[in-house]
């Protein structure tokens, strides 16, 4: 049996679809069976990030109202055969799909797949109720930022509201060097304030970017920071322990120097 | 201007702007944690009635909690109207 994971945030534009791609794609590469549902009907934006936009036939809501089988709106990814994404509804009503309906349909993937790993939308809406309604573990993603973590902190206390207990954290968009001129919160403070456990940290990186105009995510991207963050996030949800990156020396004269030096 | 700034950062005129985010986070966060659970008020206004009861006599009706913030503190402040002190005290507690 699968298990079931949701990305929120409640803040939109923090990272929760980049994420999604990410440790998908992330945990597709280390041979595990997994699908990404994208439950953001009406602003769906997996399908682009992952590159897959051009094969989509059904979507989540045609699954829901029995317009096609559930394996039919699967789309395969071009990089992994054993990766998937079920689409959400890009012209539909927001409320076209209940947290019963989700429940089935994530009931009826569990069995299927090692990850099912749901892209929930911004805010507190029936989206957020729907992505969160057959999740077993949650995983809130902020940014260092002042508005980002008040709205992660209330995410967090409607996630224990819903009984979704231990959510883990990732902090997005990090900015080392902005951090050491004191000009962002750091990872303790962050971690102090919202006092759950952290599951990864993810610096600002021009690699996510362009991997998104690309349509392939960072996480196979060997020299991209982002990249290594996510690979690193990704063996931490299949249990490993592995340490924080050192995102304080990425823009140090020493690392600059050992780069130089072609020293890692 | 660079060089001020770090001055007075070292002698602590003025927090860096992390620390001014954090600081208000902080307090920002009493609140809406507050307002999320209005439950959490009541359960310690209950509580506090408990408590008190047993050393005076207390008018629960008249009972309030609040979290007041002023600058940089948030208080809870109570207000308990007394009605009468319990006379023996000690003497039930032995
Ligand atoms: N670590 C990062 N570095 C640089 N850009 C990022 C990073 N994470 C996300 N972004 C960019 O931020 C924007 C919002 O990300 P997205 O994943 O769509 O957020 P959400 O799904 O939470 O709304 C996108 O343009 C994405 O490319
Ligand atoms: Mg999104």
């Amino acid at each position: 049996m699968g298990e079931v994971i949701v990305i929120t945030s409640g803040k939109g534009g923090v990272g929760k679809t980049t994420t999604t791609a990410n440790i998908s794609t992330g945990l597709a590469a280390l041979n595990y069976k997994v699908v990404m549902i994208d439950t953001d009907i009406g602003l769906r934006n997996l399908d682009v990030v992952m590159g897959l936009e051009n094969r989509i036939v059904y979507d989540i809501v045609d699954v829901v109202q029995g317009n096609c089988r559930l394996k039919q709106a699967l789309i395969k990814d071009k990089r992994f055969e054993n990766l998937f994404l079920l689409p959400a509804a890009q012209t539909k009503d927001k409320n076209s799909v209940n947290t019963d309906q989700m429940k089935e349909l994530v009931g009826n993937l569990k069995p299927e797949f090692d990850y099912i790993v749901i892209d929930c939308p911004a805010g507190i809406e029936q989206g957020f109720k729907n992505a969160i309604a057959a999740a077993e573990r949650a995983i809130v993603v902020t940014n260092p930022e002042i508005s980002a973590v008040r709205d992660a902190d209330r995410i967090i206390g409607l996630l224990e509201a819903a009984e979704l207990h231990d959510p883990m954290l990732i902090i997005n968009r990090l900015r080392p060097a902005m951090v050491k001129k004191g000009d962002m919160m750091n990872i303790v403070d962050v971690e102090d304030i919202l006092a759950i456990k952290i599951l990864g940290v993810v610096p600002e990186d021009e690699a996510i970017v362009i991997s998104t105009n690309r349509g392939e995510p960072a996480v196979l991207e060997q020299t991209s920071k982002a990249g290594q963050a996510y690979r690193n996030i990704v063996k931490r949800i299949t249990g490993e322990d592995v340490a924080l990156m050192n995102l304080e020396e990425a823009d140090g004269l020493v690392s600059k120097l050992k780069k130089l030096m072609g020293i890692k | 201007m660079a060089m001020f700034d770090f001055i007075s950062r070292m002698f602590g005129k003025e927090s860096s702007s992390k620390n001014v985010a954090t600081e208000r986070l902080r307090l920002v966060l009493v609140h809406d944690r507050a307002n999320v659970s209005p439950e959490m008020l009541n359960a310690l206004k209950e509580d506090l009635i408990r408590v008190i009861s047993e050393y005076m006599d207390i008018d629960q009706a008249g009972l309030e909690v609040a979290l007041n913030q002023e600058d940089n503190t948030v208080a809870l402040v109570a207000n308990i109207p007394v009605l009468r002190m319990k006379r023996n005290y000690a003497s039930n507690a032995s």
